[in-house]
């Protein structure tokens, strides 16, 4: 009898947090593998569009980025307003495409050159003159996987 | 004794206390660094680059279902004025002839798209097109999956995939691109 009493007596034991630092690694560790650093800050406004029929780009190490839009507002007075594009972060003309895509290139294993995409982020309202003058920049320098970056849309139908 | 165990125990123990607090800060950095968003898209392959001109094939008018995007972003599928929601429907059937008309493709195998926009014509709507007409040659790649292995074309193994991909091709051809319209 006397015993139970003792226990009543005592307050409730502290939860013990050893344990914490364990859950907390785990997640840290989590995060450290699937974190791809942000590569590039946008210096052109991109709004990609909508469509249905899409794939997804597996190896972020094989894919090159080129983004074309109008240039955001504090670069509006050197760059303007007419669509500009961008190669890795900063603004660039149509014909360093192949220089970008090499630097990109030689940094691939030679394994996995064939598999290189070229993942196009281009703004819904640019018009298909500069796509057009891209395309054709690809394909000259023989860069033929192509992706055009879209959101999936809700719908199966266009509206 | 009871004094010096108690002793060894202190020496012994490393103060773990911390170690929680520098896991929190490094897994707050990596959260916030995180990207999660994949990359998705229409996954398309250009043509070779060559210099000179392609050869003037010869090809049967049946057999081209062409598509022309205006700078106003308006359509014109084989010479009549089309809207985008029926375009996925006109394609399809284009590339079945179901009814074996002699005005369409005389077998999958054979059908040519061709598509053709202008400099002004608006990205989204040319993306849109491309869509339509990939989702066309999508969802007949699936009804032959269900005809022929009751399955559809993502369930079906690597070969057999290719063997409908094979029989049902995708052939784009994307002529140069007319300026009649204003750029942006």
């Amino acid at each position: 009898m006397a015993k139970f009493e003792k226990k009543r007596g005592k307050t409730a034991p502290a939860i013990s947090t050893a344990s914490l630092p364990d859950i907390i690694f785990m997640l840290l560790f989590f995060f450290m593998t699937v974190t791809v650093m942000r590569n590039s800050e946008l210096k052109v406004d991109v709004n990609i569009p909508e469509a249905t029929e899409l794939t997804k780009l597996e190896k972020k190490s094989l894919v090159n980025f080129i983004f074309i839009g109008v240039p955001k507002l504090p670069f509006q007075k050197v760059r303007g307003t007419s669509p500009q594009l961008q190669l890795g972060d900063k603004f660039a003309d149509i014909e360093e495409i192949p220089l970008f895509l090499e630097k990109h290139r030689i940094k691939v294993p030679e394994k996995q050159r064939a598999m290189i995409i070229s993942s196009l982020k281009i703004d819904k309202d640019v018009t298909m003159g500069i796509v057009a003058d891209v395309k054709d920049q690809l394909r000259k320098s023989g860069q033929l996987k192509v992706n055009y970056s879209a959101k999936k849309r809700a719908g199966n139908k266009y509206k | 004794m009871a004094r010096k165990s108690a002793k060894d125990k202190v020496s012994n123990e490393v103060n773990a206390g911390s170690m929680a607090d520098i896991a929190f800060l490094l897994l707050i950095f990596f959260l916030v660094t995180t990207t999660m968003d994949q990359d998705k898209g229409l996954l398309v392959k250009l043509p070779p680059w060559s210099e000179e001109a392609p050869e003037a094939k010869k090809l049967k008018t049946r057999n081209v279902f062409s598509v022309l995007v205006n700078a106003n972003d308006e359509l014109l599928v084989r010479g009549e004025p089309v809207n985008i929601n029926v375009l996925r429907e006109k394609a399809k059937e284009f590339i079945k002839n179901p009814l074996k008309l002699d005005n369409m493709s005389e077998s999958p195998k054979k059908a040519i798209i061709s598509l053709k926009n202008d400099r002004g014509t608006h990205y989204a709507k040319y993306l849109a097109v491309y869509n339509e007409l990939k989702a066309a040659y999508n969802e007949l790649r699936d009804e032959e999956a269900m005809k022929r292995y009751g399955k559809k074309m993502e369930d079906l193994p690597n070969d057999k995939q290719k063997l409908i991909m094979k029989d049902i091709p995708l052939i784009l051809s994307e002529a140069e691109s007319t300026s009649f319209g204003e750029e942006k």
